[in-house]
């Protein structure tokens, strides 16, 4: 082993890391297990647990180990790890235009080509009448004319768009792909952590024949006050709504039984020697029969009712004896139903992606307002999914962490990763949630619409604007030799040279006004597209008509009224 | 090459089907079923043919009627519209100076019938509307000594009304007017 | 202008009462599929196809349909040219034509190629009997034909799920010989009837009634004067045009006229909406269209029966310069509102000699190149402009642009940009142009802002594929045989080229399903937009020009 430079570290690598130093790159945990501190990226100050194998080994370069070491195998070459490529892509140097910019930017770019042309062939039109045209009027004209406003801003409203995704926290790889999440027509989501809290939460304490209410919701509430996991604080919460109360003083030099993956329960031992236990029924009933405990006859019965009802059951022993039975419960968060509505005007399917029995299924689909859902999903029945919806011609986002995921993420056209999942399933992803929190897919959805709509707003109101533009500008060029043109001057502005810059000051000023609307992009609400349209184009359309007369004939008024003109 | 062979062949083949075999077909059916239309709607007089009923001739006689103004000269060799701009000035003092004229004819003439003062699309429009005839009745009877009422009744009796009784505008065939006015002034 | 109104409203209530048959009736020429017309056509079909050494099962994708359409056009130009350079020594020129000048020839060979039927010459004076029949009156068939068939190949390509537009070949032998051949025979018999010539025998002498001569020049008049308007191309036997008694004897012949030239552009839009199995959307195309067809017709209607008021005060109502007494005022203004939009650029009246604003109309309607339009390639103008629609509004709604579920991306929208930007260019180029030089202002016959309409006139009618005229500037000069010839041939067929490889791009495609956040482009209010979107481009593009024209010359009528 020897130390090394963290830019000669190439692919496959091995790197062992020590408590307090940075991790040198992207990677793989093979061997130990850690706390890390992923603050430089979340911004979450509390340390995450990483640990060899399963879905929870991917460390970030740029992180620090806060506990422990790991052995880390490398799994991206230098200059494209993670931290980097979120550095390229804020300083933009990677930043590719979408169709959609492609497709807008030729539509503008041919628009100038038109306005160009239909200026420099007004002089020899002009001249065979005998109208002289000075060259500062022409460039006037162009100047007026050509989609600069919106042309400008196009570059702005898509970066305004990624950096909107950001402030989510969450990290687009490109701005195509938060493009395409305004298209998608089909959203599959896991039910764990996105429809329901992941951490189940106890809904009931089942007591066991022979134990009072009040004696099994007490046993649960020992033995979890010390247990921080959301299961553990949901379970001191149900009992303290239940009236069982506790002192802290009472438990302060406990030892606390951490959860761990052997033994599959956690608790505390107190000072009296009283030993508390809460964990998987088998790992508890294992417990007690090796204390010479007895296993109560109906503990079996409630823990079966609790699964087929799609629960878990956790079972709770106090010394040698079990005393019932926490039954945590999947629940749907709360304004879920709301936001699948919203989704669904907007014309977006929603599929809930579940590993529960068909019948648990159903029941949180149908509380949740999910369109439809898949049950005892294995990883490669989403990929079926994904894919069925294809073919179909329909573009689908999912949410995923595992590495089992990443075959789907990849077959996804918009695939939400989370942070805390394997390097695989980020690797496949074209989005990274930092938080973790799946439900974001719903506003990245929103924030790609909006990105999509500005553009289109901002596009047909800067073209709307040279109606005006040309009736401000026309007459004034021709009024001298054609008089009889003054009844085109329908803003019957004061003189040719006002009209012409008033028409330039309000070029001038509206593109200001615009930034901040492509910066934080026009408002968006969800509604179906026939709505959408409306609203815009009578916003955005019919307010790109009238705006240029009021504000040019205003500008007017204001250079005629204090004589600039 | 192939593909160059093939155009070729289609377009020889579609010019001797649509540029030949049709036009020859239509007209051998034209001249079996109308062969007066077909050939031109001649008007005859014994052998010689004194013109076409669709086509205006000139006339220069005060004592005929004159058929509207022709760019062409009334020469179907070289058909042809007076393509004036009929929104400039030199065109309104044109068109008064005519009207200047017509009126030394028909003093009492108020609406003035506008394709008198105005030259025809094709240069031998046919046609009068009846207005336009009857403004020229005071000078025919004049020059010809014929009743004016004699006259009137001639114009109103070859009076063509609309087509099915819509469609285009009443109008008198200036031909067939002026021989119907020869034929009784036996001039 | 009360019974003018009637007149009015009674043809375009037989157009539209036409619409549907006619329409239903081209989907099934269209249709590969065996139908009942195979018994009546199929056999003279295979007979045509076995002579022409077409294989009509072969599928062509969008290049090797372009290239069958490009290199047959091609093809049927040089032996159109050739008949006209040589017409002196070949049979049928009872009226002893000489040959026509290298300049002239091309210009008229890619006028009729190209279906915009733009004449220099007058058919009287300068053409042979031979080549009315097989420069003119033939490629009216395959240059309508040919439109037809790209039409009906994009429609494919729209609907399409792999590169297959079908086969050029079958489609313009179909459209000649289930369309165009049965109808111009019997609408052709018909005029004869009303009195259109249809002879082989040259001009005849006649003896006046006041003893002068006249040459009364006939033809194969009839014949051509049918496929002219139903395949919208608009030359005339005579230079004058469907003005020509001999070419529109009668009022009916004229109702004729312009129901023919209507009847294939309207029905075509409705038989779009019976292929692409959304009759809504045909509708909402044909609303849209038909709307901005009654404003323009109400402008040129009101503009010519209040005619000069300099004129009216001196007793003179409406404008009758230039018209036919037989016509009136009334089916003036349709014919010119219908001719125009439709792109046939026949007349039934001296356009230069409408009002100014009955001039812009005219100009307007072919600036816009899409109210109906010519046949196939108007409806293909059409769905350019609903691409650039769906497009903008698409964004609106927050969805990438997509029609009849093909989404409409960075390629689709570049090619559509192309057809857009090339038909202001090379109108307004030119025009300039030719302002620019003493030699070609020496063409012009009407001074000021009407001078500068009739060169305006020219190139937007060469660039439209229209073929009317302000017909006092003297085109037949090298500068603008030439010019306008170059404009014909970019008009036609860069946008075909442009919209075919739409056609291609988009048949490759799958199809994105129907969801409520999709646009829908077939409702009222997107119909209302599609056409400000029309208006505004085409206003934008063509403001000045119109300004400095018709618009001022309007402003500045004599009172």
């Amino acid at each position: 082993m020897k130390h090394v430079s963290s830019t000669q570290l190439k692919k496959g690598d091995i790197v062992r890391v020590e408590a307090g130093e940075l991790i040198p790159t992207d990677g793989e945990i093979i061997e130990g297990l850690a706390s890390i501190d992923e603050s430089a990226i979340t911004g979450e100050s509390a340390p995450v647990i990483k640990e060899a194998g399963g879905d929870f080994s991917s460390v970030t370069g740029g992180t620090r180990v806060a506990s422990d070491f790991i052995v880390m195998k490398v799994m991206t070459d230098p200059g494209e790890s993670f931290l980097d490529r979120m550095i390229s892509l804020v300083e933009g140097a990677k930043r590719q235009k979408t169709p959609n910019e492609i497709a807008l930017a030729t539509l503008l770019a041919v628009l100038t080509l038109i306005f160009l042309i239909v200026i420099i062939t007004m002089v020899p039109m002009a001249g065979y009448l005998g109208i002289p045209l000075d060259l500062a009027t022409l460039i006037a004209l162009l100047v007026c004319l050509i989609p600069t406003t919106i042309g400008g801003l196009l570059s702005a409203i898509g970066i305004a768009g990624m950096d909107r995704v950001t402030q989510f926290n969450v990290l687009a790889m490109s701005g195509k792909a938060v493009e395409a999440a305004g298209d998608i027509d089909t959203l599959i989501l896991d039910k764990t952590g996105t429809i329901t809290y992941g951490n189940r939460m106890a809904a009931e304490f089942i007591p066991v024949k022979g134990v009072t209410a009040k004696e099994i919701t007490f046993a649960s509430l020992q033995a979890s006050v010390k247990d921080e996991t959301p299961e553990g604080r949901s379970v001191v919460e149900l009992a303290e709504k239940l009236g069982e109360s506790w002192a802290a003083a009472q438990y302060e030099d406990a030892e606390i039984v951490e959860f761990t993956a052997e033994t599959r329960m956690s608790g505390m031992n107190l000072a009296n020697g009283t030993s508390i236990r809460k964990g998987a029924v088998d790992a508890i009933k294992k417990y007690i029969t090796a204390k010479g405990g007895r296993v109560p006859g109906d503990l079996e019965e409630i823990a079966n009712r609790i699964a087929k009802a799609g629960g878990t059951p956790l079972a709770v022993a106090l010394n040698d004896r079990i005393f019932g039975v926490i039954y945590l419960k999947d629940t749907v968060k709360p304004g879920l139903k709301e936001r699948f509505d919203e989704l669904r005007a907007m014309g977006i399917k929603t599929i809930m992606c579940t590993g529960d029995n068909p019948l648990t299924a159903a029941t949180i689909a149908l509380e949740a307002g999910v369109d439809d859902f898949i049950a005892e999903a294995k990883p490669e029945d989403k990929i079926a999914a994904i894919k069925k919806e294809q073919r179909e011609g329909k573009l689908v986002a999912m949410t995923g962490d595992g590495t089992n995921d990443a075959p789907a993420l990849a077959q996804a056209d918009v695939g939400l990763a989370m942070n805390s999942g394997t390097m695989a399933a980020k690797e496949a992803a074209n989005m990274i949630d930092l938080d973790s929190d799946p439900t974001k897919l719903l506003s990245v959805v929103a924030i790609g619409k909006q990105l999509l709509i500005t553009r289109g707003a901002l596009t047909t109101f800067s073209i709307a604007n040279d109606i005006a533009k040309y009736f401000a500008i026309i007459p004034a060029m021709f009024i001298m030799a054609m008089p009889q043109l003054q009844a085109m001057n329908i803003m019957h502005l004061a003189s040719p040279q006002s009209a012409i810059l008033s028409a330039l000051i309000f070029n001038a000023v509206i593109i200001p006004l615009l930034i901040p609307i492509a910066m934080k992009g026009v408002k968006y609400r969800a509604a179906t597209a026939d709505k959408l349209l409306a609203r815009n184009v009578l916003l955005y359309g019919l307010g790109g008509v009238i705006v240029p007369f009021v504000g040019i004939k205003l500008i007017d008024m204001l250079l005629h009224g204090f004589h600039i003109v | 090459m192939k593909m160059t062979l093939t155009a070729i062949r289609v377009s020889v083949t579609l010019m001797l089907l649509c540029g030949l075999m049709y036009p020859l077909i239509t007209t051998g059916l034209a001249q079996a079923l109308f062969p007066k239309q077909a050939n031109g709607s001649l008007i005859q007089s014994g052998d010689v043919v004194i013109g076409s009923e669709l086509l205006a001739q000139s006339v220069t006689s005060p004592k005929l009627f004159h058929p509207r103004a022709s760019a062409a000269k009334y020469d179907p060799t070289a058909s042809a519209g007076s393509n004036r701009a009929v929104a400039s000035d030199d065109y309104v003092k044109e068109i008064k100076e005519q009207i200047a004229e017509l009126k030394k004819d028909n003093p009492t003439l108020k609406d003035i019938p506008s394709d008198l003062v105005t030259a025809s699309g094709s240069g031998f429009d046919p046609d009068l509307s009846p207005e336009a005839a009857k403004a020229q009745i005071l000078r025919i009877s004049k020059t010809t000594g014929i009743a004016e009422r004699q006259i009137e009744q001639l114009v109103d009796s070859l009076t063509q009304s609309r087509q099915l009784g819509i469609f285009g505008e009443p109008r008198v065939n200036v031909l067939a007017l002026n021989m119907a006015l020869l034929k009784q002034a036996k001039l | 202008m009360g019974m003018g109104f009637v007149q009015v409203t009674i043809t375009l209530v037989i157009i539209l009462a036409l619409v549907k048959p006619v329409g239903s009736y081209l989907v099934k020429v269209f249709d590969y599929e065996r139908t009942g017309l195979d018994r009546i056509f199929g056999p003279f079909e295979r007979a045509v196809y076995r002579i022409m050494g077409v294989r009509d099962k072969e599928a062509m994708g969008w290049k090797q349909y372009l290239g069958a359409m490009l290199l047959s056009n091609f093809v049927m130009l040089i032996l159109m040219y050739l008949v006209l350079r040589l017409q002196k020594y070949l049979p049928l020129n009872p009226d002893g034509i000489d040959n026509m000048p290298s300049a002239q020839a091309f210009n008229t060979a890619v006028s009729f190629i190209t279906n915009t039927n733009w004449q220099s010459y007058s058919g009287e004076n300068a053409l042979s009997y031979l080549s009315q029949m097989l420069a003119v009156t033939f490629p009216m068939f395959t240059s309508a034909a040919t439109g037809f068939a790209v039409a009906v190949a994009f429609i494919r390509g729209l609907i399409g799920h792999q590169d297959n537009l079908g086969n050029f070949y079958v489609d313009i032998t179909r459209a000649i010989i289930r369309v165009f051949l049965p109808l111009s025979l019997i609408v052709a018999l018909f005029l004869v009837f009303q009195g259109v010539p249809q002879t082989m025998q040259g001009a005849v002498e006649a003896s006046t009634l006041e003893g002068a001569k006249q040459t009364i020049t006939r033809g194969l008049v009839a014949s051509l004067e049918s496929i002219k308007h139903i395949g919208t191309n608009g030359g005339g036997w005579f230079g004058t045009n469907a003005a020509h008694p001999f070419e529109n004897p009668t009022p009916l012949t004229n109702l004729v006229h312009i129901v023919c030239m209507m009847l294939l552009p309207t029905s075509l839009v409705y038989a779009f909406g019976l292929m692409i199995k959304n009759k809504k959307q045909g509708w909402a195309v044909f609303a849209a269209m038909g709307f901005i067809f009654l404003v323009m017709l109400a402008t040129v209607f009101v503009a010519e029966y209040h005619g000069v008021t300099a004129l009216t005060s001196a007793g003179v109502n409406g404008n009758m310069e230039g018209k036919e007494v037989r016509f009136g005022i009334s089916e003036s203004a349709l014919f010119t509102a219908a001719t125009t939009a439709a792109t046939t650029g026949s007349v039934n009246n001296m356009l230069e000699s409408l009002t100014p604003m009955g001039g812009f109309v005219a100009l307007a309607e072919m600036m816009l190149n899409n109210v109906f339009g010519g046949k196939g390639v108007g409806l293909l103008n059409g769905l350019l402009y609903l691409i650039l629609s769906i497009f903008i509004c698409g964004l609106m709604v927050g969805r990438t642009p997509e029609f009849l579920g093909k989404k409409i991306e960075g390629k689709e929208v570049k090619l559509a940009s192309i057809a857009l930007l090339i038909h202001p260019v090379i109108i307004l180029a030119p025009t300039a142009l030719a302002l620019f030089r003493p030699e070609s202002i020496a063409s012009i016959s009407n001074s000021g802002m009407h001078g500068l309409s009739e060169v305006l006139y020219a190139f937007t009618s060469g660039a439209a594929n229209n073929g009317s005229a302000f017909a006092g500037l003297n085109a037949d000069t090298n500068f603008y045989n030439v010019g306008i010839g170059l404009v014909m041939l970019v008009g036609r067929y860069i946008s075909i080229i442009a919209m075919l490889a739409i056609a291609g791009s988009l048949a490759a495609k799958r199809v994105v399903p129907v969801t409520t956040g999709t646009l829908r482009t077939n409702t009222p209010l997107f119909t209302g937009i599609f056409i400000m979107i029309i208006v505004v481009i085409g206003a934008l593009t063509f403001f000045p020009a119109l300004a400095l024209g018709p618009i001022a010359e309007h402003l500045a009528m004599p009172h």
